[in-house]
């Protein structure tokens, strides 16, 4: 039995008569999902496995399918082809209360007090109104908006609505909580608030899943990641397992810029100011930095660096998906 | 719907959370003080529409003179007053031969009339020099008319009018049926202006949802169906609160006119059950309308397509009125049993009949045929916005236009699940 911690008289009224029998290691599991919309292809046959108590980053540019992947996921909709898995449960509508989602288009009842919004989340979860309008002013006040509990949404910033939607998402303390985009919309701080958030899920139990295309964010949280890109998933897998798929970068500084030394750099050698870059040969430094040394190169300075996932998210997902991360990143920050 | 303890809330529970919410939102809002003033603005529309309504109910209750007399002098009167008629261009009566008695023969003129038979409002028994007008209060000046036609019947060119002697009844079947068509009408009315209140409401009703981008937080808890069940019973609860007030306002006014409920004729089924099936066809009546109109606004991708469409529903709700009003002049007729089993109409037939008639078994069958409607209707409206509003998919540009609605830029940005990602 997991808890959040907050409420754990409350966990009674939610999960207690949850008996776990045989429960698997998944949280998750989709076996070739697929989903067609008229002539699109949105989901190939997607495969994920996402550990219980992971936190778990889908990555991918917009309309890579990781939205589509998560509904199907969710039971929102449902795939044309393939499985999933929820804990434990074959139909998500069964673990339904157990399950928190944050979509990506944000939306709360105007008209709503911040604190009753929350409860009405909690409400559609299973959670008893009066207890779900308790939690909710405790949450507030513990992310410091006990301020904004009584004021209606339309009266709070979007960032401060989407921080509400955000508790509204966990008031009933679920197993599981799935965050489409949830970085998006927020400024650096709250960005900042919302990982400690999710790893405080995570050590206390919840498994969390989040889609992004902003890669740090899934480099600096989560264990595991699969990158989606037109709709297939060419990765799965640990993020360290990502990074190593390509070969570590070689940064090397010369006091010499030619000599015969030059033909011991491998092809893909790019030059950059002083600096020389390329991948670490399969052969090892060793040898080559023979060679430099041979060939009176002036070695001033080498370091070997791992790839970073950004490099193994070009590699794995293409220049091209990694071109259209690109611009968002880029658009998003402007 | 079963419920577990991990599991989706039940379909009853889902609906619940959802009509709390709805109720709760339109009445503590602005809005509600206007879904109050609403009625006004209708009864204005009724004052002058009285007059229609007047001539449709004098054409439909005509009420007729019995004959009861000799065969020879029922003869004579038939033709006498054809001969009036055509002479003082109507405003007589029709005549019918109601017995051709045999000399001496009696007849009880009282009975019949207190039996409320046919549309019979005045009897005239007795002989041609000697009438005799049976009748209630208000059509014993009649007695003028029988005078003048039995004048005509002893002589074509009378100069002397024989004395009418007049027996005043409590009721006949001419004033029962035109007082229960009275009420049959007025029930039926307000029943078209409560819902037709209500519908532009339900058309809008998941706009708010889809704006705000909330829709897509209930599907993933809730069933869809709940969701439609839950904002049809949240409007059903404003307007019982609405009707509170009307009822009290409108019976506070009525008490200090002087008027009471007493003066209307007594509806067919009897002022208890009138009143009962009138709360059930008016929550069928509104549920079978409501949820149409609600599947038909949560495809509307704006506020301004759910204007667009107030007016054709509009007309639609006033063609099933008329066709439920015209029922009520078709007594027995295909018209009423096509207005009966036709959903959309049956409640204000229903309504209508129960206004008329006496047997109660009709309306358990009808109402069970609507709640089955409604239940059909709740679930292919649910069906229809997953299959057609909720999903995922290209968004304007990438994908074919198709579908009710042209889905431009800027209606594909405000719909929930638009977005392919």
């Amino acid at each position: 039995m997991f808890t959040l911690g907050l409420y754990p008289e409350a966990m009674d009224i939610a999960t207690s008569d949850i008996v776990h029998t045989d429960e698997s290691e998944l949280a998750i599991e989709a076996r070739g999902l697929v989903k067609r919309f008229d002539q699109t292809l949105a989901v190939d046959g997607i495969d994920l496995s996402v550990r219980r108590g992971a936190i778990y980053g889908i990555l991918g540019p917009n309309g890579a399918g990781k939205t589509t992947t998560l509904r199907m996921i969710l039971g929102i909709i449902d795939p044309d082809a393939g499985t999933r898995r929820l804990l434990d449960h074959d139909n998500p509508k069964d673990v339904a209360r157990l399950i928190g989602y944050l979509p990506e288009e944000r939306g709360l009842y105007q008209s709503m007090k911040a604190y009753d919004a929350i409860a009405f989340m909690g409400a559609l979860r299973g959670l008893p109104l009066a207890e779900g309008r308790k939690r909710g002013r405790e949450l507030l006040e513990q992310h410091g908006l006990s301020h904004a509990a009584d004021k209606q949404i339309r009266h709070l910033s979007k960032g401060m609505a989407q921080i509400v939607q955000l508790l509204g998402t966990l008031v009933h303390e679920p197993q599981l909580v799935v965050l489409d985009e949830p970085f998006s919309g927020l400024d650096a701080i709250n960005q900042g608030k919302l990982e400690v958030l999710i790893r405080s899920l995570a050590e206390k139990g919840t498994t969390v899943i989040f889609s992004t295309h902003v890669i740090a964010h899934a480099e600096r949280l989560c264990e595991g990641i699969a990158i989606i890109a037109g709709g297939k998933v060419p990765f799965s897998g640990g993020v360290d397992e990502a990074r190593d798929r390509i070969p570590a970068q070689v940064r090397l500084e010369t006091s010499s810029a030619e000599g015969q030394w030059r033909s011991a750099l491998p092809e893909e050698t790019r030059r950059i100011g002083r600096f020389w870059h390329f991948p670490l040969p399969d052969s090892g430094i060793e040898p080559l930095l023979r060679a430099l040394i041979d060939g009176d190169a002036g070695i001033l300075s080498l370091s070997i660096e791992r790839a970073g996932l950004h490099d193994a998210f070009v590699a794995i997902a293409g220049e091209a998906a990694a071109a259209d991360l690109a611009v968002e990143t880029e658009s998003e920050a402007g | 719907m079963h419920e577990t303890v991990s599991g989706r809330l039940s379909f009853f529970r889902a609906a619940m959370v959802v009509a709390r919410r709805d109720f709760t939102a339109v009445l503590f809002s602005r809005a509600f003080i206007f879904f109050l003033l609403g009625p006004l603005f209708p009864v204005a529309v009724f004052v002058l529409a009285g007059s229609v309504g007047a001539q449709i109910q004098s054409s439909a209750t005509t009420a007729e003179i019995g004959l009861a007399m000799e065969a020879e002098d029922v003869d004579a009167m038939l033709e006498a007053r054809n001969e009036v008629a055509a002479r003082l261009g109507g405003g007589i009566p029709p005549m019918i031969p109601l017995a051709r008695l045999e000399p001496g023969e009696k007849f009880d003129a009282v009975a019949v009339l207190e039996n409320r038979e046919g549309s019979i409002g005045a009897i005239v028994t007795g002989t041609l020099e000697k009438p005799e007008l049976t009748a209630p209060r208000l059509n014993l000046g009649w007695q003028g008319i029988i005078s003048m036609v039995a004048a005509t019947a002893l002589r074509s060119e009378p100069t002397t009018y024989p004395e009418v002697t007049t027996i005043s009844v409590a009721t006949s079947g001419a004033s029962e049926n035109r007082g229960r068509l009275g009420t049959a009408q007025g029930g039926l009315l307000l029943l078209f202006l409560l819902i037709m209140l209500l519908a532009s409401m339900v058309l809008s009703n998941l706009v708010e949802e889809k704006a705000n981008k909330i829709i897509e937080i209930l599907a993933a808890a809730i069933p869809m169906d709940a969701v439609f069940m839950g904002k049809l019973f949240a409007m059903l609860g404003i307007s019982v609160i609405g009707i509170a007030v009307w009822g009290t306002t409108g019976t506070t006014l009525l008490a200090l006119g002087g008027r009471s409920l007493s003066e209307l004729a007594n509806p067919g089924v009897g002022w208890p059950l009138f009143f009962l099936f009138g709360a059930i066809y008016f929550a069928m009546g509104y549920l079978l309308l409501g949820s149409i109109f609600l599947t038909i606004g949560s495809m509307a991708p704006t506020v301004r397509d759910v204007q667009t469409m107030a007016m054709p529903v509009t007309m639609a709700q006033v063609l099933i009125f008329f066709l439920a009003n015209l029922a009520v002049t078709k007594t027995g007729e295909w018209i009423e049993y096509v207005a009966i089993v036709f959903p959309l109409s049956s409640p204000f037939a229903m309504l209508a009949r129960a206004a008329m008639e006496e047997s109660i078994w009709p309306h358990i069958a009808a109402i069970a045929w609507q709640v089955l409607c409604v239940t059909l209707f709740i679930r292919f409206g649910a069906r229809l916005f997953r299959k057609k509003v909720m999903k995922s998919g290209p968004q304007a540009g990438r994908g074919k236009k198709k579908g009710w609605f042209r889905r431009g830029a800027k209606a594909s940005a405000e719909l929930p699940l638009g977005g392919l990602s």
